[in-house]
């Protein structure tokens, strides 16, 4: 039954992208990650949907839209397993994991006060040092963190 | 960005490392030239450091070089809101060479991005301190003839201590053995024991600074306890004596031993050591003067062997 909901759900977009494979605990920071908050399309957002694979999971539909790559792979920092489906005319044209970019730019917040990128006008930058479980550092105070962990700004 | 600065000694490869420690035997066998002549370096201390400003001062001026900066941002317009950015471009119009100190960690490293200016790193908060992991580096190299295969003890403040965590990342080349002697609130960071066995480097861990310990170490690299690291008072008191060295409990240790310590000192070196040949702290210090002429020239690209 949840299959065929699920499944129906899906097909119901025409165009735009699915994320699926998102752990529950993390769809939240997913959709701040992607900036869904302040997005004028239609987003449907599922969560604690059963997984065989991770066991409960969540799920992001976003319809009329398809994402740059290094967006989409900013989920990688707290979902290293989701997988990005792209649908166009109702057909599954890509789908593909998110991959971890070896920099991150501009999308967490150190956590260490007296980092110099909190107390200056610039850009935040962390190194993965691990993918799994992803670990950040800082490039600036090396301060390491958890990807779970991570202040999204 | 200029490859030439120096922000992390992480940064630079073992072969750099021993090129520095060459220039350094270099200017401590000629400490004063005009090699640096018609050259302007910028000293800029956003946060008071007597002791290191005056040694790079003093390895600026004795290779003849001029000198401008400040001691203290709050002569400067940082205390009227300018960004370090700023600061730093402006500065960078004006000189060859950039020394700079600042209490936020990372600052070294960014103002490497904004300018082509090389940039030295005199101390970034808790941070980074490469100048004094060079000195560190320099004599213990002196005193041992060599950097390799030395059993090396750390002793007393492992958890904070930025120049212990240095000075065991810049040893990784050459094959240490290290033991850490601290109290359980001090004891080293879980990450730069990982380091050591990621890197396959040998230690082992204390809270007994024993005579066993001392009498295998070639080098004793003591460290300041604070008592504002505690956030138990009565650990701290309880503590404080124990990781102290006294002359007497060097009775046994090897001839060559040598006792680093990275100033300033309070109890944790007793004063009846100073006299003992084995004690090497302030001519360490001294050293200090040779590292940064070593790391001042090798910033502005300029070989004195040459």
């Amino acid at each position: 039954m949840s299959t065929t909901k699920k499944e129906l759900a899906v097909a119901a977009l025409r165009n735009g992208t699915v994320i699926d494979r998102i752990p529950s605990t993390a769809l939240f920071q997913a959709v701040r990650l992607l900036g869904l908050e302040h997005s004028k399309c239609h987003v449907t957002i599922g969560n604690n949907l059963h997984s065989g694979k991770i066991g409960t999971k969540g799920i992001i539909k976003i319809a009329d839209t398809e994402f740059p790559e290094e967006v989409l792979n900013r989920i990688a920092l707290i979902a290293p397993n989701a997988v990005v489906n792209t649908i166009r005319d109702f057909e599954v044209v890509d789908k593909r994991p998110v991959r971890l970019p070896d920099t991150l730019t501009r999308i967490v917040k150190c956590d260490n006060p007296k980092c110099i990128s909190n107390n200056e006008p610039m850009a935040t930058k962390f190194e993965v040092v691990a993918h799994d479980p992803v670990v950040i550092r800082c490039h600036y105070c090396n301060h390491t963190v958890a990807g779970t962990d991570a202040q999204i700004l | 960005m200029s490859s030439n600065s120096l922000v992390s000694i992480s940064d630079i490869s073992r072969d750099e490392i021993l090129d520095l420690l060459d220039r350094a035997r270099y200017f401590e066998e000629n400490p004063n030239s005009k090699i640096l002549d018609g050259r302007v370096v910028a000293t800029l201390f956003f946060e008071p450091s007597t002791r290191t400003r005056l040694s790079f001062e003093t390895a600026v001026n004795r290779l003849g070089g001029r000198i401008i900066g400040f001691s203290d941002a709050n002569s400067t317009s940082t205390s009227k809101g300018e960004t370090l950015k700023d600061t730093i471009k402006m500065v960078a119009n004006y000189v060859d060479l950039i020394v700079m100190r600042h209490y936020l960690e990372g600052a070294a490293r960014y103002a490497t991005e904004v300018t082509d200016i090389p940039v030295i790193n005199a101390g970034d908060g808790a941070n980074q301190h490469p100048s004094q992991t060079m000195l560190d580096l320099y004599s213990i190299y002196k005193t041992q003839g060599t950097l390799n295969n030395l059993t090396i003890t750390m002793v007393g403040d492992l958890k904070y201590g930025r120049t212990v965590h240095s000075l065991l990342m810049a040893m990784q080349y050459f094959n240490p053995t290290f033991n850490f002697i601290a109290s359980k609130e001090l004891q080293m960071p879980e990450e730069y024991k990982e380091f050591c066995r990621t890197h396959g480097i040998k230690f082992t861990e204390s809270t007994d600074f024993s005579e066993d310990v001392i009498n295998s170490s070639d080098i004793i690299y003591m460290t300041r306890v604070q008592r504002e690291r505690f956030t138990d008072i009565m650990e701290y008191e309880r503590v404080k004596n124990l990781y102290t060295l006294h002359n007497s409990m060097l009775e046994n240790s090897k001839p060559t031993l040598k006792i680093l310590h990275p100033l300033p000192r309070v109890n944790e070196i007793d004063r009846d050591v100073d006299d003992n040949p084995k004690a090497y702290y302030f001519e360490q210090a001294r050293n200090g003067l040779f590292a940064r002429q070593a790391i001042i020239t090798r910033a502005l690209g300029i070989d004195p062997r040459k």
